[in-house]
């Protein structure tokens, strides 16, 4: 009896490391000069996924990612990781999707692939930073969701038993199958790529889904079906204030003390 | 109908969370604006004392649903009971706080009733919008503001079509005020329906570990954080003495906590607390913009750093070049000897 275990994962462009060259003269990121990564949250619930086919007999995990025809580098890398299996949703009219639109397209994925046991995903992305996508999804297919899960304790043909982390401690949940569980920071990172996989998966090109194969209402998809509209976008710029620079002798200190007292500062 | 609803969730002690109060500040003024009034939902066991705190925050109705299988907090039960309540009174706003409760349940909501949500906003007004394709304009609907793409970008986004429009807000980003404590609201008990047997079934809580929160920075008027350039949890414990003497809160930026070198509690920034101190003194912060997210409405700002280059040296007021561990004690002698 097979346990189909399904990823959910996102090629984003790398917020975390925003280097001076990624910066545009007058202080605004320059989104075009970034890097693209995997996004961390869904590396450690790949990982979280391939604990479970370690411990599942007869389990498969298959990665899906909706994005430009470039996110199948992350599914090549997540093949070499470990994952059977992967696909890209990639389609013109998926662009412009917000979550709502991203996780109906997602979840109608994963309704042709079949019967799923286990579904899979990164808390949230590093660029749109929402959070919202896994637990859409979980709603759309009817299934239960655990979010912010940070280990997993025990797995069997019919329950998962996980460790969450909340805000002042954690949490220890275990949910009948199947169910959507989200993945944090907090967890695992993810086993490193495999050289006899990577040289023997290396020609193996990775399929691409387009809208038509999804059975999608197409006016619930791509920017059509966003209920979300962005008005208006202001880039963050690191503006300069009257600075006083101080070095740090007896004198300038003792000035700078006298100053916040006399002030009522301190 | 048309109400502002927002949910509020329990702390530990089953008392309404801080987050819930501060939406109800924040609920409390959009609906004053928008002449409609301010409702509350509160899903959990034996709280109807609880709810009953809401009203000096301007709660004109709370929707109490009590029942044991409501707490702690799971997401099918609250999500069954909400989702009903929500398509009963169509309310035009509802707010969460984006805590692992908000972040669990709101989007969950957002998905059944194909409506717009926005996660983490930092500021919440009422404005108008005109679609640039359609040329249609909308009044009076909600602008849900929020940082995006890593902090480095700061977006206004919009739902003019669908209803509810709903937001999730971090804890310490609105303030938190009593409207008026003589206000009168009243209780609407909410009947919860055997459907939530089936609810109830699917996750099993086994066990939970959550402590008291013992430290609590978000008030603090004088603020001694320490960043990685810190360089170990030994180090920061200097940080713990000069608060003691100048009677300061000690804050961390993420990477010193991450580090090891103190609670996650102190944590200030995007993923952290907000913080309003009349005095930060960042001590070995480089200044992500992360970070600054949760500062950067200090009154006066002090940076020590070695690194003259540091991002968090172009907020602040004054900027000392010099090893922390140096310049610290040495201007803890000064301000005693100034004091003197």
């Amino acid at each position: 009896m097979s346990f189909k275990i399904v990823v959910l994962a996102k090629q984003v462009p790398d917020t975390h490391n925003v280097g001076a060259d990624a910066m545009n003269a007058d202080g605004t990121v320059n989104r075009a000069a970034l890097p693209t990564v995997f996004n961390p949250e869904d590396l450690k619930a790949l990982e979280m996924a391939l604990q479970v086919k370690d411990q599942m007999p007869d389990a498969t995990v298959t990665v899906v990612t909706m994005g430009p025809p470039r996110a199948a580098e992350i599914i090549k890398d997540a093949r070499n990781r470990g994952a059977d299996d992967g696909f890209v949703l990639s389609d013109a009219r998926f662009a412009g999707a917000d979550t709502l639109a991203t996780s109906y397209a997602l979840s109608q994925a994963i309704r042709q692939t079949g019967k799923v046991d286990l579904i899979l995903g990164g808390r949230q992305a590093i660029d749109g930073d929402t959070a919202q996508v896994g637990p859409q999804v979980a709603e759309k297919l009817d299934i239960p969701q655990v979010t912010y899960a940070e280990e997993l304790l025990a797995v069997d043909a019919e329950t998962i038993t996980i460790r969450r982390r909340l805000e002042r401690g954690t949490e220890c949940v275990k949910a009948k199958l199947p169910v959507l569980v989200t993945v944090t920071s907090a967890a695992a990172d993810c086993r490193f790529p495999n050289a006899h996989r990577m040289i023997r998966l290396s020609k193996e090109e990775v399929r691409m889904i387009n809208a038509d194969s999804i059975d999608a209402e197409m006016d619930r998809l791509g920017l059509k079906g966003s209920p979300t509209k962005v008005k208006q976008i202001e880039n963050v710029v690191l503006s300069h204030k009257e600075s006083v620079v101080l070095e740090p002798t007896e004198a300038a200190l003792s000035e700078l003390s006298a100053t916040l007292i006399k002030e009522h500062i301190l | 109908m048309n109400n502002v609803l927002v949910y509020c969730e329990l702390s530990e002690k089953n008392q309404i969370a801080d987050i819930a109060l501060e939406l109800c500040t924040k609920g409390r003024q959009l609906a004053s604006r928008l002449g409609c009034r301010l409702q509350a939902a509160v899903l959990g066991s034996g709280v109807k004392a609880a709810a009953e705190s809401l009203y000096p925050y301007g709660v004109d109705e709370v929707f109490l649903a009590d029942d044991p299988r409501l707490s702690p907090y799971r997401t099918l039960p609250h999500f069954d009971v909400l989702s009903k309540l929500i398509q009963k009174e169509q309310p035009q706003i509802v707010l969460f706080g984006a805590s692992s409760v908000g972040r669990d349940l709101a989007p969950r909501i957002a998905s059944f009733l194909r409506c717009g949500l926005t996660a983490d906003c930092t500021q919440l007004e009422i404005g108008s919008h005109e679609d640039p394709k359609t040329k249609k304009t909308y009044e009076n609907i909600l602008y849900q503001i929020r940082p995006a793409f890593g902090g480095n970008i700061i977006a206004t986004i919009v739902c003019p079509e669908t209803r509810p429009q709903m937001a999730t807000v971090r804890e310490g980003v609105m303030k938190k005020e009593v409207f008026d404590p003589a206000y009168k609201g009243v209780i609407v008990p909410v009947a919860v329906e055997a459907s939530l047997d089936k609810a109830d079934k699917a996750v099993e809580i086994l066990s939970r570990e959550i402590e008291e929160q013992k430290i609590d920075i978000k008030g603090a008027q004088i603020i001694v954080a320490g960043g990685y350039g810190m360089g170990s949890r030994e180090n920061f414990q200097l940080l713990h003495q000069f608060a003691r003497l100048i009677g300061a809160s000690v804050g961390a930026t993420r990477a010193a906590v991450d580090a090891g070198f103190c609670e996650g509690e102190r944590q200030i920034g995007q993923t952290g607390v907000t913080v309003r101190p009349k005095l930060y003194i960042a001590c070995g912060i480089s200044g992500a913009v992360q970070h600054r997210a949760g500062m950067e409405q200090s009154a006066k700002i002090i940076s020590i750093n070695t690194d003259p280059d540091a991002p968090i040296n172009a907020i602040a007021d004054y900027t000392i070049i010099g090893e922390v561990m140096t310049v610290i004690p040495q201007f803890m002698a000064c301000y005693k000897n100034n004091l003197k």
